[in-house]
């Protein structure tokens, strides 16, 4: 690893990722029976349903995170807040977590980059980011984010100069992680909703950049 | 994928949760995935979407439901339950089964490592 990345962990991450996850919830379970006697009887392609859930995953959700961005680029105080007490924050805005989950926001700044991550399942901030892309399920992303974070980034089109810090969070049950990129210069006079826009969902996971104004 | 637009259906889906950009939302990742269940058996033409809308509407309707709505996939998985049994496809002591056989794979499977049925039989 080099000297230039490491990695965050909240101090009890151990102690409280052992009893999450490892537990479904009966409508889970009862999911999985559906799919499993499904596919047995050869009516579904697990395949098919990714890419059906992938459709929306990609229209829902990280809209609201979008919206914190916007927010905290407009209102220095909602920013301060947002540093302060992300749960708090985001929950004003009506973003909650059905599981009650706490939220972190990560600020990048000119010489930090953020990318977010759960290594042993898939903690997502669900309540701000919708559902997790199927890459951020898969077990190579959650292997390598770790390792090799520019390398990650690289394979997202993300190339940062050497001197910036990747910072990588490593997501639980009880604590997630969005990450707040820097405003693009350009956008001075731009008001929330259009500022929102230029916010991917990569962007608050850490693997996009936001988009420059002149593309939208 | 355009081949799975399932906007005319939704139609039929009263009190979906939306978005408000006018697309289903979803709470948790399983919801997801029965929605998209039933739309890609809809589609395979399993059973058409008035059948399922039928017995939908019977499962949202019971007595008891949460005011705020928040059942509502809770809802979903049952009529789709319901329905794949009534059509044959499985019964429901199977499926009853196959959902205690994933919980015990969920408590029997190290973390980080996938969930897979057969470590059910670890325990």
């Amino acid at each position: 690893m080099k000297s230039t990345e490491e990695t965050m962990q909240h101090d009890d991450h151990h102690h409280h990722h052992g009893d999450h996850d490892n537990h479904f919830s009966e409508m889970q379970a009862r999911v999985k029976a559906l799919e499993t006697v499904l596919t047995q009887k050869g009516l579904i392609d697990p395949a098919a349903i990714d890419a059906i859930v992938e459709t929306y995953e990609t229209k829902i959700g990280p809209r609201n995170g979008a919206r914190i961005v916007a927010k905290s680029w407009t209102e220095p105080d909602f920013a301060d807040w947002l540093k302060a007490d992300a749960t708090a924050a985001i929950a004003s805005l009506g973003y909650s977590g059905r599981q009650g989950e706490h939220m972190r926001a990560v600020f990048n700044t000119p010489d930090t980059h953020n990318l977010i991550v759960c290594t042993l399942c898939s903690c997502y901030p669900w309540a701000v980011l919708g559902l997790p892309p199927v890459w951020y399920k898969a077990p190579p992303y959650r292997a390598r984010a770790v390792i090799d974070p520019r390398g990650v980034l690289a394979e997202f089109g993300v190339v940062l100069p050497e001197t910036t810090k990747i910072r990588v969070w490593d997501s639980t049950a009880e604590l997630r992680y969005l990450v707040i990129p820097e405003r693009p210069s350009g956008t001075e006079g731009f008001d929330a909703e259009r500022l929102a826009d230029l916010v991917t969902r990569d962007a608050m996971i850490g693997t996009g950049l936001v988009r420059l104004p002149e593309a939208v | 994928m355009n081949t799975h637009d399932a906007k005319p259906s939704l139609t039929l889906s009263p009190g979906l949760p939306k978005s408000r950009e006018g697309e289903p939302a979803f709470a948790e990742p399983w919801q997801a995935e029965a929605f998209a269940m039933t739309v890609h058996l809809h589609e395979k033409g399993v059973f058409s979407w008035s059948e399922w809308a039928e017995v939908l509407s019977q499962e949202l309707y019971r007595p008891g439901r949460r005011a705020d709505a928040s059942d509502y996939y809770d809802c979903w998985v049952a009529a789709l339950s319901r329905l794949v049994t009534e059509l044959s496809i499985t019964s429901a002591a199977q499926l009853d089964g196959l959902t205690k056989q994933w919980q015990q794979a969920a408590e029997a499977t190290p973390h980080g490592q996938p969930i897979r049925l057969e470590n059910a039989a670890k325990r």
